[in-house]
């Protein structure tokens, strides 16, 4: 096994893989080896996310059409998870419902989210429907999964102990199966998050009218590369800041059970 | 209410004629306020005719009867105490106590005076807000035995209790038990290995048979328990030094020792 890094070292090595990336993207376009009207440096992109704060672009500034994007975003994600958990722990607990979910869940799951695409354009246009359908499509499979996996995989001996004081099968699912799987879930809603993230940019390339994904294709159209690149870095960011919230929660979860982190 | 009965129960795992035979032919009953400790090899079966009671197993053959009723599924009526705890990690001591009687459907109130006289008993009322892992093992157990007698069960299924504790700790538990059974009598099947802890708990002690096991006899305790007064003693070693508890000690010894030797060859 390797030595355990030190924070320090942690974030020296981070930052040297970033370093690096940014130089060598500095270099590209300065020295002329890319135009810089296809590659635009670091500090043109930066300059430009500056001026999307407050100058809209394609109808709105670049923060507002983050609003837009993380409003679907959470929708889709939340109305994934108030469907996928209880289902997932339904599908843990009774053996009969497993049966009948899992070939039709599992057929489903092999359609991308951005297969969903052409469909909720024809059922929703470029309304709110669309991109949060999508968006659902993505994260709904990884909260069944991880709360089944979780429901499956609680020591038997806590079932046993519940069952012999008298738990009915709802506080068995609520207060046993759903506490007990718990870490299962977060790292689901994890996978999840990251998956309608992904999805929903791709999402409102097409069908909407507002958000990140909207403002890149219009972008696209008018060549102006900066832009595309600008809207590139605000989905990173904003991905990277979800994570990092659902990795503390996770945290958290793990430090108040006394597990290991 | 709160009696026992294996009436012939066997249990085969897999295939009735090739499959795996655990159990063969258990009979044994248990009486209202009753303490019985089975003893037996390892692998005996032994757990097994616990988790039968407690309807964790199915019954392969023969019955197995609480209060006269075959088992059918596990309920509150017969509350376990396990080798590992089993206490729910996400919830306080308070929690996993209370849980049972809101199974119950017990009002708030009365559950509180419930908890709280749990907790008095099992001496751990400055520990109610604790989580599990936050307590030393002879002390998650003290809950786990809390979070069955709170139930009132008509029987408490025990299931080597003690056998995840440390020697000092086991020895503290093993005397706490004793005066819970005095101030308040049970029905208890309580399984173990230790030849000694048996003695010193039980009425009395049924000998299993090496694999598939089977009841080989039954030892009377409480009458000499009585004649000798050992209740009068307040440490487990004094009752230990005794040559009455001696005696019954080493019989239970070399019975066991004669199904340890016929299965080793």
């Amino acid at each position: 096994m390797q030595p355990r890094l030190s924070f320090v070292e942690t974030v020296v090595y981070g930052f040297i893989g970033v370093a690096a990336f940014l130089g060598i993207w500095y270099v590209l376009p300065t020295t002329g080896l890319v135009s810089p009207q296809f590659l635009p440096g670091p500090v043109t992109v930066a300059e430009r996310v500056v001026v999307l704060t407050t100058q809209p672009f394609a109808g709105a500034t670049l923060p507002a059409h983050i609003a837009y994007s993380f409003t679907r975003f959470i929708s889709g994600f939340l109305l994934a998870a108030l469907i996928g958990i209880p289902l997932g722990l339904v599908m843990g607990w009774f053996r009969i419902v497993d049966e009948v979910v899992a070939p039709l869940f599992d057929g489903l799951r092999f359609i991308a989210p951005i297969a969903w695409v052409p469909f909720a354009a024809l059922w929703f246009g470029t309304g709110v429907g669309g991109p949060i359908l999508i968006i659902f499509a993505g994260a709904f499979p990884p909260c069944v999964i991880n709360a089944y996996r979780g429901a499956k995989q609680v020591d038997p001996q806590l079932i046993e102990a519940a069952e012999m004081l008298g738990t009915g099968h709802l506080r068995m699912m609520t207060e046993i199966l759903l506490p007990a799987s718990v870490p299962s879930i977060v790292a689901g809603l994890r996978v999840a998050a990251g998956l309608g993230w992904q999805s929903l940019v791709g999402a409102e390339l097409i069908v909407a009218s507002t958000g990140v994904g909207f403002m890149m294709v219009q972008a696209q159209a008018n060549v102006a590369t900066s832009t595309v690149m600008s809207g590139m870095v605000a989905i990173g960011v904003v991905g990277l800041i979800i994570d990092m919230l659902l990795r503390r929660g996770e945290a958290a979860i793990r430090r108040r059970r006394g597990m290991a982190e | 209410m709160g009696s026992i009965r294996f009436e012939n129960a066997g249990k085969v795992y897999g295939d009735a004629k090739t499959g795996f035979r655990a159990l063969d032919g258990v009979s044994l009953e248990i009486f209202e306020k009753e303490f019985v400790a089975i003893v037996g090899p390892s692998g005996c079966g032994k757990t097994t005719c616990l988790r039968m009671v407690a309807g964790f197993e199915s019954v392969s053959s023969g019955k197995v009867l609480v209060n006269d009723k075959a088992v059918t599924a596990p309920g509150a009526d017969r509350a376990v105490v396990f080798q590992q705890f089993a206490l729910f990690p996400w919830k306080t001591v308070r929690q996993n106590i209370e849980f049972g009687l809101r199974n119950k459907g017990i009002a708030k109130s009365e559950r509180d005076h419930l908890v709280a006289n749990a907790l008095k008993l099992m001496t751990l009322e400055s520990h109610g807000d604790a989580y599990p892992h936050q307590l030393s093992g002879g002390m998650q157990q003290r809950v786990a035995i809390a979070r069955a007698y709170v139930l009132d069960p008509s029987v408490l299924l025990m299931d080597e209790p003690f056998g995840a504790l440390d020697a000092q700790t086991r020895v503290v538990m093993q005397e706490e038990l004793v005066r819970l059974a005095r101030v308040n009598p049970r029905t208890v099947l309580f399984i173990t290995h230790g030849v000694e802890e048996a003695v010193y708990l039980a009425d009395r002690v049924a000998i299993m048979t090496r694999r598939p096991g089977t009841i080989k006899e039954v030892i009377d305790v409480k009458s000499i328990r009585t004649k000798e007064n050992w209740d009068s003693y307040e440490k487990i070693e004094d009752v230990m030094d005794l040559e009455s508890f001696v005696h019954l000690r080493t019989r239970i010894w070399k019975s066991l020792r004669e199904e340890k030797i016929a299965a080793a060859t």
